[in-house]
C-alpha cells in the first residue's frame, strides 16, 4: 500500500519525461493526441491510486488514519535531518484527490483544445510535470521537500505562462510571474531559516527534522522563544504568508496572476486557478499548529486576505479580456480561502478550495471553450448573444457562475456562507475589530462577486447580436466532445461538490469536516472560537441577499440596459471607470516604486563601474602594456641581438672556410695525406717532448 | 736466402707511396681508381705478413682475402659510376668534376 504512493508522485514524472525526451518524435510520426494521450493516462492512473488510497483511509480507525513512505534520509547536515517521505492524510488526501482529478479533466480537456498546437509535446511535458510537482508538493511530509514542489509549480508556472514565447508580452508575463513568486518564496525560505533557528534552541540539541508531526509536538514550545521580542510563531506565520502571497496571488504580490493569463487557457485553469495558486493556503492549513499559537499572524492573514477579497473583485468590474475577469475572480476568491485559514477556519478554506477549484476550471475551461467557438477572441465586446450557439458551454458556465455567486444549491454557497460565517465568530475569540472589518469586506466582496461574474455572463451569452466579423460569426461552433464532457463533469461537480461538507446547523453531520477533523482539531481547540446557530442563520441570509442583489444589479445594468445602456453609465462614471480599469494603477506604482527604482540604482551603480571598477581595469591594462612594451625593447635588442650575433659570426666563418672546399677530389686527398704526416710529425715531437 | 717482414713492408710501403703518387697526380678516374687499388693491395700484403710473422695464425689471410672482395666489388660499383659521370659531362677528367665545391 504505501508503496502506491510514490506511484501518485512518480507517474505525471514519467509521463513528463517521455513526452519530453520522446516526444517531439512521438508527435512528428503520429499526432499530438498521442502526447495528450500518454499525459492524461499517466495523471489519470496517479488519480486512481489516489482514489483506491483515500477509500483505504476510509477504512481506516480515524486517528490513524495516516500512510507514509520514508524513501531514504535525504539532508542530514550539523543537527538537521530531513527524509525523503510522502504521506497521505486527510488533509492531503483531499488536495492530492482535487489536483489529479481536476488535473485529469484539465489534461483530457487540453487535447481538444490544443489539437492545433504545433509543439503539444513540450505543452503535455511541462503538464505533467506540473502535476509532479504540485503531487510533491502536497504529498511532502517535511517543510523542504514542501518547497521543493514549491518551486517546481513555480517553475512549471513560469514554463506555461511562456509556453508561446515567440510572443513577447507572453513572455515577459512569465517572467513577471517568476520573479513575484520569488519575492515570495524568499518570505517562504526565511521562515524556514526562523524555524529552524528556533527549534534548534528549543530541543536540547536533538535532530531536527522539520516533518510535520514533529513540528506539531514541537510547535507548544516554540511560543516562549522570541527574537527582538516578538514571538517566534508570529515571526514564522508572518514569513510564511508572505510566501503564500507570492505564491497565491494575494496583496501585495498578487500583480503576477492576471498577466499569467497569457497562458493556454487549460494553464489558466489548472494552475493559475485551481490547484498552484491555492498552495498557499494548503500550506498554511498544513502548519495550522504553527499559526494557532499566534492571533496576531492569524489576524494579518484574515486582514490581508478579506481585504484582497473585496479589491480584486472591484477590479473584476472593468476588465474586458473575459479570462482577465476570471483571474481577478480568483484572486478574490483566495482571499476568501485565506480569510477562512485566518479565522482558524482551516477545514472550511480548504472546503472552499476544493469547490472553487471545481466551478473555477469550469469557468476558465467554459471560458476557453468560448475563445475556441470565437476563432481565438478574448475581448467580451466583440461577444454577445452566444447562448443559442454554444448551449452547452453556457449551460455549464451559467452553473459554475451560480456556484461561484454564491447560490443556495450550489456548492460555493455552502463553502462561501462557512467562511463568512466563521470570519465573523472569529471576531469575538481574538480578531476584534478587525474580524467585523474583515467580515463586513467579505460580505461587499461576495455581492461584488455576483455582480461581476453575472457582468460576464450577460456581456458574453446575451444580448440582440453578436458584436464581431462576419466572418467569425460564421464560425462560432461548439467544441468538440473532449472539452464539453469536462465541461459537463466539473458543472457537476460545482453543484454535487457542495453536499459533502452541509454545515451543522442543516441537522447532519459535516463529512468534510469530520474527515479533516483529525487534522485540525488539536489546533481549533487552543483557540477557543464560540458556536451560534442563530448567528450563522443570520450570515446565511446576509450572503444570499448579497448574492441576489449583486445578481440584480448585474441584471438591471447589462441585461436590461442591454450593452448600449451599460455604455452611457460607463461615461456617467467615466473617471471611477479608468481608475478601475488600469487596475487601481498599481502595476504602474509599482513600476515605479520598484522596477525604475531598481533601474536608477542599477544606472548608478553602472555609472560606478564605468568610471571607478573600469578605470581601475583599464590603468592596470595602461601598466600591462607598458611593461610589455620594456620587455619587447629589451627582446628585440638583447636576446635577438645576441642570437643575431651567434647566427652572423658563423655565417662569417663559413664563408671564410667555404674556399677549402674546392671539390675537387685530388685537393682533399693532398689535404688528408698532408694532414696524416703532420699527424705522424706531430705524435714524434710529442713523444720526443715527453721521452725528454 | 731467408725473407724477413722487412722486405714485405718496403714492399708495402712502396705500392702505397705509388698508389698515392697516382691518385694525386692522375687526371684520369680510371688512373686514380687503378691508385686506389695499388693502395689496397699494399694494405693486404700487411696483413698477409704481419699473420705470418708475428701472429702466425689464420686471421690475417682472412682479412686479406675479405678485403680481396670488397676491392672487387668497390671497382663494379666505381666503374658504374664513372661510366655515369662520362655519359653526363662525355669526360672522366678528375679536374673537372667540382660540382661539389664549397
Amino acid at each position: 500500500m504505501e508503496n502506491l504512493l510514490i506511484l501518485i508522485v512518480v507517474l505525471p514524472l514519467i509521463g513528463s519525461i517521455i513526452n519530453g525526451t520522446l516526444g517531439y518524435f512521438i508527435q512528428k510520426r503520429y499526432s499530438g493526441k498521442v502526447n495528450g494521450i500518454i499525459a492524461t493516462s499517466s495523471i489519470s492512473i496517479s488519480f486512481l491510486i489516489a482514489f483506491y488510497l483515500f477509500l483505504q483511509l476510509l477504512s481506516m480507525d480515524i486517528d490513524s488514519r495516516r500512510i507514509t513512505i520514508n524513501l531514504y534520509n535525504w539532508i542530514f547536515a550539523g543537527n538537521l535531518s530531513v527524509d525523503l517521505e510522502f504521506v497521505l492524510d486527510p488533509l492531503s488526501a483531499v488536495m492530492v484527490l482535487v489536483v489529479s482529478g481536476v488535473g485529469s479533466l484539465i489534461h483530457l480537456y487540453s487535447i481538444g483544445y490544443m489539437h492545433s498546437d504545433k509543439s503539444q509535446w513540450r505543452y503535455f511535458s511541462y503538464l505533467n510535470l506540473f502535476a509532479f510537482a504540485m503531487l510533491v508538493l502536497v504529498m511532502a511530509d517535511n517543510l523542504i521537500l514542501m518547497f521543493v514542489g514549491w518551486e517546481g509549480v513555480g517553475l512549471c508556472s513560469y514554463l506555461l505562462i511562456g509556453f508561446w514565447y515567440q510572443d513577447l508580452d507572453k513572455a515577459t508575463a512569465g517572467m513577471k510571474a517568476f520573479i513575484v513568486n520569488r519575492v515570495g518564496d524568499f518570505g517562504f525560505l526565511l521562515g524556514l531559516f526562523f524555524l529552524i533557528n528556533g527549534i534548534s534552541s528549543v530541543n536540547g540539541g536533538e535532530a531536527v527534522s522539520l516533518s510535520f508531526s514533529y513540528l506539531k509536538e514541537i510547535s507548544y514550545s516554540l511560543v516562549s522563544v522570541q527574537f527582538y521580542s516578538i514571538a517566534l510563531p508570529t515571526i514564522i506565520g508572518i514569513l510564511f504568508f508572505i510566501g503564500a502571497t507570492g505564491k497565491s496571488a494575494q496583496i501585495p504580490l498578487y500583480v503576477w496572476l492576471p498577466d499569467a493569463m497569457a497562458g493556454p487557457t487549460p494553464v489558466s485553469a489548472l494552475i493559475h486557478a485551481a490547484t498552484m495558486v491555492t498552495a498557499g493556503v494548503y500550506m498554511i492549513a498544513r502548519l495550522n499548529f504553527i499559526y494557532v499559537h499566534s492571533p496576531v499572524a492569524l489576524t494579518v492573514v484574515v486582514v490581508v486576505g478579506a481585504t484582497t477579497a473585496l479589491y480584486a473583485a472591484t477590479m473584476g468590474f472593468a476588465q474586458t479580456d473575459i479570462k482577465k475577469v476570471l483571474a481577478y475572480s480568483t484572486i478574490s476568491q483566495l482571499g476568501f480561502m485565506f480569510a477562512a485559514v485566518g479565522s482558524a477556519a482551516f477545514s472550511s478554506g480548504i472546503f472552499h478550495l476544493m469547490t472553487h477549484a471545481f466551478f473555477k476550471a469550469c469557468l476558465f475551461l467554459g471560458a476557453g471553450s468560448v475563445i475556441h467557438a470565437m476563432s481565438g477572441e478574448q475581448d467580451i465586446r466583440k461577444m454577445g448573444a452566444l447562448k443559442g450557439k454554444i448551449p452547452v458551454t453556457y449551460y455549464t458556465f451559467l452553473i459554475a457562475s451560480l456556484a461561484i455567486a454564491g447560490i443556495p444549491g450550489f456548492s460555493g454557497f455552502f463553502s462561501k456562507d462557512e467562511i463568512l460565517y466563521r470570519s465573523f465568530m472569529s471576531a469575538s475569540s481574538y480578531t476584534g475589530t478587525w474580524g467585523y472589518i474583515a467580515f463586513t469586506l467579505l460580505l461587499i466582496a461576495a455581492l461584488c462577486t455576483a455582480f461581476y461574474m453575472f457582468r460576464l455572463v450577460f456581456i458574453t451569452f446575451y444580448g440582440s447580436e453578436v458584436r464581431s466579423d462576419k466572418k467569425v460569426v460564421e464560425h462560432i461552433h461548439e467544441s468538440p466532445l473532449s472539452m464539453t464532457s469536462v465541461l459537463v463533469l466539473l458543472a457537476f461537480l460545482s453543484i454535487a461538490g457542495g453536499y459533502i461538507g452541509l454545515p451543522e446547523i442543516f441537522g447532519v453531520h459535516s463529512l468534510f469536516d469530520g474527515f479533516l477533523k483529525p487534522i485540525f482539531e488539536d489546533s481549533e481547540s487552543i483557540l477557543s472560537i464560540p458556536h451560534s446557530h442563530t448567528t450563522e442563520w443570520l450570515i446565511m441570509f446576509l450572503s444570499v441577499i448579497a448574492a441576489a442583489i449583486g445578481i440584480y444589479a448585474a441584471y438591471l445594468i447589462y441585461y436590461r440596459g442591454g450593452y448600449e445602456g451599460a455604455k452611457t453609465i460607463r461615461t456617467k462614471i467615466s473617471r471611477i471607470h479608468y481608475v478601475v480599469e488600469n487596475k487601481y494603477f498599481v502595476d504602474e506604482i509599482y513600476n515605479i516604486l520598484i522596477v525604475d527604482s531598481v533601474k536608477v540604482v542599477s544606472y548608478l551603480f553602472s555609472l560606478f563601474d564605468k568610471y571607478v571598477i573600469d578605470g581601475i581595469v583599464n590603468l592596470a591594462a595602461k601598466i600591462t602594456v607598458l611593461f610589455a612594451d620594456l620587455d619587447g625593447l629589451i627582446d628585440k635588442y638583447v636576446v635577438d641581438g645576441l642570437v643575431n650575433l651567434v647566427a652572423q659570426g658563423i655565417k662569417y666563418i663559413g664563408e671564410r672556410l667555404r674556399s677549402l672546399q674546392t671539390g675537387r677530389i685530388q685537393d682533399y686527398v693532398y689535404i688528408m695525406v698532408s694532414g696524416g704526416f703532420l699527424g705522424l710529425i706531430l705524435i714524434r715531437i710529442l713523444n720526443f717532448l715527453i721521452s725528454k | 736466402m731467408q725473407l724477413t717482414a722487412q722486405e714485405f713492408l718496403i714492399l708495402a710501403a712502396f705500392l702505397f707511396s705509388t698508389g698515392i703518387y697516382i691518385i694525386l697526380t692522375r687526371q684520369n678516374a680510371i688512373a686514380i681508381l687503378m691508385g686506389v687499388e695499388l693502395i689496397l693491395n699494399s694494405v693486404n700484403i700487411n696483413f698477409v705478413t704481419f699473420d705470418r710473422f708475428v701472429l702466425g695464425k689464420i686471421d690475417g689471410n682472412v682479412a686479406a682475402i675479405i678485403n680481396i672482395m670488397l676491392a672487387a666489388s668497390e671497382v663494379a660499383v666505381v666503374l658504374a659510376i664513372v661510366i655515369g659521370i662520362f655519359r653526363k659531362t662525355k669526360s672522366v677528367e678528375a679536374d673537372r668534376l667540382d660540382t661539389l665545391k664549397g
